[in-house]
């Protein structure tokens, strides 16, 4: 078992990667009641066109399944398993994300046979005609209880917006159509190529015994067999550098009109120290141009764009790469408007290294914040690893950013002319 | 397991609870400053908080202290109102980085605290009046978040539900207030009603840090030694128990694709009750999980939503349920529930529901202790009545709850509204 400290932050993390490729972290968290623990495969929303294992030809298969096998993975021979876990006295949950699908538990007892539960559920699938059926109408809701969400239309109205071709513009849960594809045998095929140990990451972070811990899950992994590892064939189709469309508007039997600006990378093909660097430039940018110590957000809140429903926030991993920016406004098409113009204003002046220092800080104070929730830990700290990234070299890159780097990620990220859209919600009729 | 205890001490007429502890690495403030909710006072205690964050003396607008927030390392500071009960609470709190963390040695705590206080008291404030540029944009903002319910399907049935069941009641109010009393309020009214609500609102001040105890004595007598010591009235309010003749039933229809049912039953239970904690039992077996009754029917057994819960209001004696639904499936869901009550009713689950369910509330319990805020809520509760209850009692009560006292409790339990926001038939296509 490797151990490495973080001095300054107090943390230690202890780690090794299993004979079947299983990666394990663990984070001791002193003075936690709460066992935090994520088992999380590389595997999302985007991951619909690949080659399934030992076969040779790449297949699609129904927008939303990764989803849809996530809730049907918590159905076991023996019953459900949420009913395990809450007699072992724990809360369990998983969520899909564009590239990850993550099962959890917290608990603050019966940790043991807690983590062997989550262990087993995830790699033991039992699905049945019937059951898949029977999910369908649960998840249909779920789709529609989003479908009614006018922040959730509008975000994703803006990613479809600037991506032509890559899945990121598809809902997480697909539509009700595209479940209803949805079989036994394409869950089957999207398990088998996609929830190999080789391809998933555990975590256990807050109240944990590093040794017996480790020595636990070591366990519970050599009483199972695997295939070797194979390297999984997943395929995007090519994605134009500039954004598909301009502007979307939704109408919506809503009250209050949204708009969110989004900015999409030209070439997201960074992983890495390099991902980290740009992820961390894009940020302090937005907040130097939309924070609200800023002029600029004093400005759209006297002038009555914004309220504090504004916001801004930067998602990126392999094959896209996107800032978005606003909020609630009775005034989409002007807030649009005035957005583009101060990043246009903004790029043409040199970075205010005074203003640039305050904001480096409070990233800085985010970030120890952050380090308060187990939560935040396992699934960033996953999503970084998937990514080649290190959440624990946060704080030395923030450290290191100079003026230079942030003016080329702004040179890069912030056109307002091609990889810029726009997406409103507007009341109807 | 250690009981973490809080120090209490005074200030004027603040109440003081203070917690050491190392376990995080930040340091909290949270202020409550609570009031009986009415209907006079509503409007101005929604606006109050947002109007005190926008500008103090010495940094006049909202940048600016946005900006000194940014200077000690991100602190956070956010205000909010909320209802506890019969109770209109004004919260102001602010996180800010333990500076044992950083290559940086400047006393961020205390500079976090002068901040917090000079935002309680001393505002930007000139003959007599809250700054006019702050006043129009914080009503402006508020008309906005109350326009935008509307806009949270779930919100709005909830408050709905609210509105038809407490109908006449104070918790009938919405916790932002009411748009028509926005344009009636100036610079001028609400700087009285600040200085009123400074002097007679119960205020009670939570710390949570990495601070010796005498230390923190000294520090806040320093920063908060404004707050003056009038005798405030700490008369707990009583809470009247409205007699239900027949359910009511409304039907609300909109374009939207899924029904939003929510169903309000009074409890006849509160936290001042010894049965409270089977109240408690009683809402995890019947609704509070994802091993509950109302999840495993409605959404595990008929498909018919992707959730089905039930939560318990526990000062003003709710119980509420809330499920998204096809709008034609309003019938066959609401006869699923009323089973699901009838069964709690006539004692209908197994002893594994019952120490399941006592398992989870304890977890659920001991998890809200590893986070400052969750710590915080659960000692606030024994401000708002007589019983004073720790972390421990909570526990043992949990586990002496029986089968028979759920049950008891269950027949309390009386059905007042249900309210279901339909959809409109020709939204089909879109």
């Amino acid at each position: 078992m490797n151990k490495v400290t973080f001095d300054q932050l107090q943390e230690t993390l202890y780690h090794e990667v299993l004979p079947n490729g299983l990666q394990v972290y663990l984070l001791p968290k002193p003075g936690f009641n709460k066992t935090y623990a994520t088992f999380t495969t590389k595997y999302g929303s985007i991951d619909n066109h690949f080659v399934p294992l030992n076969d040779k030809e790449k297949v699609r298969v129904p927008d939303g399944i990764a989803h849809f096998l996530e809730h049907k993975l918590f159905e076991d021979e023996e019953g459900d398993v949420f009913q395990l876990f809450s007699k072992q006295g724990a809360s369990a949950n998983a969520f899909t994300s564009f590239t990850r699908t993550a099962y959890l538990f917290s608990s603050t007892m019966n940790i043991s046979e807690n983590l062997e539960t989550l262990l087993n559920f995830v790699q033991k699938p039992y699905f049945t005609e019937e059951s898949v059926e029977k999910e369908k109408g649960i998840i249909e809701q779920e789709i529609k209880m989003y479908e009614d969400n006018p922040d959730w239309r509008n975000y994703f109205g803006l990613i479809a917006s600037m991506y032509k071709n890559h899945p990121v513009k598809i809902d997480i849960a697909g539509t009700v159509d595209s479940i209803y594809k949805i079989t036994k045998d394409s869950l089957y095929t999207c398990y088998e190529t996609f929830y190999h140990p080789s391809n998933m990451v555990f975590f256990v972070v807050g109240n944990l015994e590093p040794d017996t811990t480790m020595e636990l899950i070591r366990n519970n992994q050599a009483g199972k067999t695997f295939e070797e590892p194979q390297e999984i064939k997943r395929y995007f189709q090519d994605e134009p550098e500039s954004v598909a469309e301009k502007i979307v508007t939704i109408p919506m039997n809503v009250h209050t009109g949204k708009c969110l600006v989004g900015f999409k990378d030209q070439k997201p093909d960074r992983q890495g120290e390099e991902l980290l660097k740009h992820e961390l430039s894009i940020q302090l940018l937005l907040e130097m141009m939309f924070g609200q110590s800023g002029e600029n957000y004093q400005k759209l809140y006297e002038e009555g764009l914004i309220d504090d429903s504004f916001s801004f926030d930067y998602s990126g991993e392999q094959g896209f790469g996107f800032s978005v920016v606003g909020g609630d406004t009775d005034r989409p098409e002007e807030l649009g408007k005035r957005i583009a113009g101060m990043v246009d204003d903004f790029i043409q002046k040199p970075i205010d290294e005074l203003q640039m220092e305050g904001i480096r800080k409070k990233k800085i104070g985010y970030f120890l914040r952050a380090l308060n929730s187990p939560e935040y830990i396992a699934n960033q700290f996953t999503r970084y690893r998937f990514n080649d990234m290190d959440l624990f070299q946060v704080i030395p890159v923030l450290e290191s950013l100079t003026s230079k780097d942030m003016t080329d990620a702004m040179k890069d990220h912030f056109l307002t002319n091609t990889q810029m859209s726009q997406c409103h919600v507007k009341p109807k009729g | 397991m250690e009981e973490k205890q809080f120090h209490e001490f005074s200030v004027g007429n603040l109440n003081v609870h203070f917690l050491p502890s190392t376990t995080y690495k930040t340091n909290t403030l949270l202020l409550h400053m609570r009031a009986p909710l009415e209907k006079e006072t509503v409007t101005n205690r929604a606006l109050l908080p947002f109007v005190l964050q926008s500008g103090t003396k010495e940094h006049p607008s909202r940048q600016e202290i946005r900006k000194a927030l940014d200077d000690l390392y991100g602190a956070t500071l956010n205000v909010d109102v909320s209802k506890k009960g019969e109770y209109h609470l004004m919260s102001f709190k602010m996180e800010v980085a333990n500076e044992k963390y950083l290559a940086d040695t400047n006393p961020l705590f205390e500079k976090g605290m002068e901040l917090f206080a000079s935002v309680l008291l001393s505002p930007k404030v000139e003959n007599g009046e809250f700054d006019s540029t702050i006043m129009d944009g914080e009503k402006r903002t508020l008309k906005q978040k109350i326009a935008s319910v509307y806009d949270d399907k779930m919100r709005y049935a909830n408050k709905r539900l609210t509105e038809e069941m407490c109908e006449g009641e104070p918790f009938g109010l919405f916790v932002f207030g009411e748009e028509e009393s926005i344009s009636n309020v100036d610079g001028s009214s609400l700087y009285h009603y600040y200085q009123s609500a400074i002097t007679n609102d119960n205020m009670d001040l939570y710390i949570i840090g990495d601070v010796q105890v005498d230390e923190m004595k000294k520090l806040v007598e320093k920063y908060f030694k404004g707050i003056q010591g009038e005798n405030r009235s700490t008369d707990l309010l009583q809470v009247e128990q409205k007699q239900i003749t027949s359910p009511k039933e409304i039907i609300e229809e909109q374009d939207v694709q899924q029904g939003k049912l929510h169903i309000g039953y009074r409890t006849n239970t509160t936290y001042e009750d010894d049965e409270y904690f089977a109240l408690q039992v009683f809402n995890g077996i019947f609704g509070g999980f994802s091993h509950s009754k109302l999840f495993i029917n409605v959404r595990e057994k008929a498909s018919l939503a992707y959730y089905a819960a039930s939560r318990v209001e526990s000062h003003k004696g709710l119980l509420i349920v809330m499920s998204g639904i096809e709008s034609n499936k309003y019938e066959d869901t609401t006869k699923i529930i009323n089973e699901q009550m009838e069964q709690m009713k006539s004692g209908n689950f197994t002893e594994d529901d019952l120490s399941q369910t006592k398992a989870v509330l304890k977890n659920q319990l001991l998890e809200t202790m590893d986070v400052p805020r969750g710590f915080i809520e659960l000692e606030y509760h024994n401000q708002l009545t007589t019983k004073k209850r720790q972390l421990s009692h909570w526990m043992e009560e949990i586990d002496k709850v029986t089968k028979e006292d759920i049950v008891q409790v269950a027949e309390k339990i009386q059905l007042d509204t249900v309210y279901f926001l339909k959809g409109k038939e020709e939204t089909k296509d879109e």
